[in-house]
């Protein structure tokens, strides 16, 4: 897009003027290269949130936007429920509360480096991943009610995982308001047999290494140090998410015309936050980030035994756990006045800055981790939310790189093998289920992360706390 | 129906980060039975899937195109559920109610060069046309 097409707010904050049907202007925030390589798609799609009712202050896009359906990826809006706002399937996505995991080693690269094989072999055997997989438990009707409402805090209980590892996830591992009632039994016999599978596509496993950091102080708060291992799982809320996506992008299309919203697309799928169909989505969404939060607990449990098997040395402790498809009950302050709004953010990280009681003990003074996925062989980034973020963004930041290629174009240009050849040669080993899945995921279908994570950075959405590069790969 | 039929009777097409299915028919069922050809033949290489078994699918909508999203998402979960893919498929349709067969078997990763999962079928780029006398179903799938 032609940067000179917006009103410039500052070098990383681009204004599309509020006009005709929409209800508060559209904010990008993007570097002029991001704005200028970004599709034209990202701005009508800002625009057509912007005219949802009871959205608040401004329809954004984070700097790794892009096409989406309905909201675009990287679409951040908020919705007051006593002004008539609307909640949206096609703001939260297919995939319910995908998000990030990451983990501490206790180790650092040279200790790692000599059982890295061995390890990343053992991932790719016993972490179920790739289309169909299984899991290793299977639930019933009722068990899957019981993870619905419980989350992380389910899969501890049923000794997955420590008690500990609660107070690095979002909502400590479990979100309120989740009803397994508005769940469809199709939902729910996907899920059956899909705890603690990882899935495919953008998803993975990786071993990663710290090799630069930007803030000592919040690097030292979360316990990084130079060199320092971690291991992070990129996976979401696998068939019972996909599932109520599938079943409230129709009832809420339908509930739009309904409703008489002034919907421009119908994936926008929306209903007032306080009808019956809307509550209904409400419950049900919850209930998907439940069951992501106990996926990523269940595959965590998993990469621990595994870890401890090839390095009894060590021990994995949680750095933290963000959501980037979501929507969720937040206090915000808007024109002075603090509100109880339904935050959508898809393909949008959470960045609550410093002081928010949500966090942990040892964050609550620098703000929360925000971890932001890369490719397999480019870099991944730590950031810390801030209190600008809070104030000019509900809290949220990018999420990813995004991608800047098709599936089917990137098929053409690389061939799997090749690709794990290549990123061999640069010392990252990976392991994939389907090579022309690792085709599809070669970094260069991706844009580059580290023009997006700097975007958010200068557009103080959240800080630099530092970088780590992946040593090893496991993909879906 | 044969392995070329099959081959001519639909097409994937770029889209985003997600890909676009098409099937092509002389009737508008013929044309939603290969978009599902289509769609599966983005999770595997389906022309490696025997038809041993079979499972019907039922669903209504309140027009055509969602018709065409409800049949393929319905697919999707008996997919996931019985951990099957299928390479056959024959619809039928009266007035906004749909009754489908699919042929296949059971998901072997290596023999069917499993590739990647669809999330869902969306309403985008969703559309049921007739160009050049035959039908044309389409919509982009989430991957």
């Amino acid at each position: 897009m032609d940067p000179r097409s917006f009103e410039k707010v500052n070098d990383y904050c681009w204004e599309v003027p509020r006009t005709g049907d929409m209800n508060v202007p559209g904010r990008i925030f993007a570097s002029e290269k991001l704005i200028t390589e970004m599709d034209e798609k990202v701005r009508e799609q800002v625009r057509n949130v912007a005219c949802l009712p009871g959205i608040q202050a401004a329809s954004m896009a984070m700097p790794d936007a892009h096409w989406g359906y309905g909201f675009s990826i990287g679409g951040v809006a908020a919705f007051d429920p006593d002004e008539g706002g609307i909640i949206s399937m096609g703001g939260v996505g297919f995939d319910i509360s995908c998000g990030v995991r990451t983990m501490k080693t206790g180790l650092i690269k040279d200790e790692v480096l000599p059982r890295l094989e061995r390890l990343v072999d053992q991932f790719y055997s016993r972490v179920p991943a790739g289309v169909g997989s299984e899991g290793l438990i299977k639930l019933n009707t009722s068990q899957i009610d019981d993870m619905l409402l419980g989350g992380a805090e389910w899969a501890v209980k049923k000794g997955y995982g420590v008690k500990e590892d609660l107070a690095y996830i979002e909502e400590r591992g479990r979100v309120d308001g989740a009803d397994p009632a508005q769940v469809s039994a199709t939902a729910k016999k996907r899920q059956e047999r899909e705890m603690g599978t990882l899935g495919s596509g953008n998803h993975y496993l990786e071993v990663q290494v710290v090799d630069e950091i930007y803030d000592a102080q919040a690097a030292q708060a979360m316990g990084l140090r130079k060199d320092g291992v971690v291991i992070s799982v990129h996976c979401g809320s696998r068939g019972l998410g996909h599932q109520i996506g599938t079943d409230y992008l129709r009832s809420l299309a339908n509930a739009a015309q309904r409703f008489k919203l002034p919907i421009k697309d119908r994936e926008l799928a929306s209903a007032p936050i306080t009808s019956p169909e809307g509550k209904a989505y409400f419950g049900a969404m919850s209930a998907g980030i439940n069951c992501a939060l106990a996926n990523r607990q269940i595959i965590t449990h998993l990469v621990r035994e595994i870890f401890t098997d090839v390095f009894p040395e060590g021990r994995l402790t949680m750095l933290y756990d963000i959501s980037h498809n979501t929507c969720k009950v937040e206090s915000h302050v808007v024109k002075g006045e603090k509100k109880r709004l339904f935050v959508h953010r898809k393909g949008a990280t959470r960045a609550f800055g410093p002081g928010e009681i949500d966090l942990p003990q040892e964050y609550r003074h620098a703000g929360q981790p925000v971890l932001i996925g890369g490719t397999m062989g480019t870099s991944s980034y730590i950031l810390i939310g801030t209190k600008e973020g809070m104030r000019v963004a509900f809290g949220s930041a990018c999420h990813g790189a995004g991608r800047s290629m098709s599936r089917t174009q990137a098929k053409k240009q690389w061939h799997g093998r090749d690709v794990v050849r290549s990123l061999e040669g640069q010392g990252i080993l990976v392991r994939g289920h389907s090579y022309s899945g690792i085709a599809e995921e070669a970094p260069g279908s991706y844009k580059d992360v580290t023009e997006v994570v700097d975007s958010a950075h200068h557009a103080n959405l959240a800080r630099k706390v530092a970088r780590v590069r992946p040593l090893a790969c496991v993909k879906g | 129906m044969g392995k070329d039929i099959l081959r001519s009777g639909f097409e994937t097409f770029e889209h985003e980060a997600d890909i676009g299915i098409r099937g092509f028919g002389t009737t508008l069922e013929e044309a939603f039975a290969n978009a599902a050809a289509a769609l599966y033949s983005v999770m595997v290489d389906i022309t490696c899937v025997d038809q041993k078994e079979f499972r019907g699918v039922n669903v209504s909508a309140d027009d055509q195109e969602q018709l065409l999203v409800e049949w393929l998402n319905a697919l999707l979960a008996v997919s996931d559920i019985e951990r099957m893919v299928f390479s056959k498929f024959e619809v039928r349709i009266e007035g906004n109610r749909l009754a489908g067969t699919a042929w296949g078997e059971h998901l072997d990763r290596t023999r069917h060069h499993a590739h990647v999962e669809v999330k869902g079928a969306t309403y985008h780029m969703l559309g049921i046309r007739q160009e050049d006398g035959r039908f044309v179903a389409q919509c982009v799938v989430d991957v």
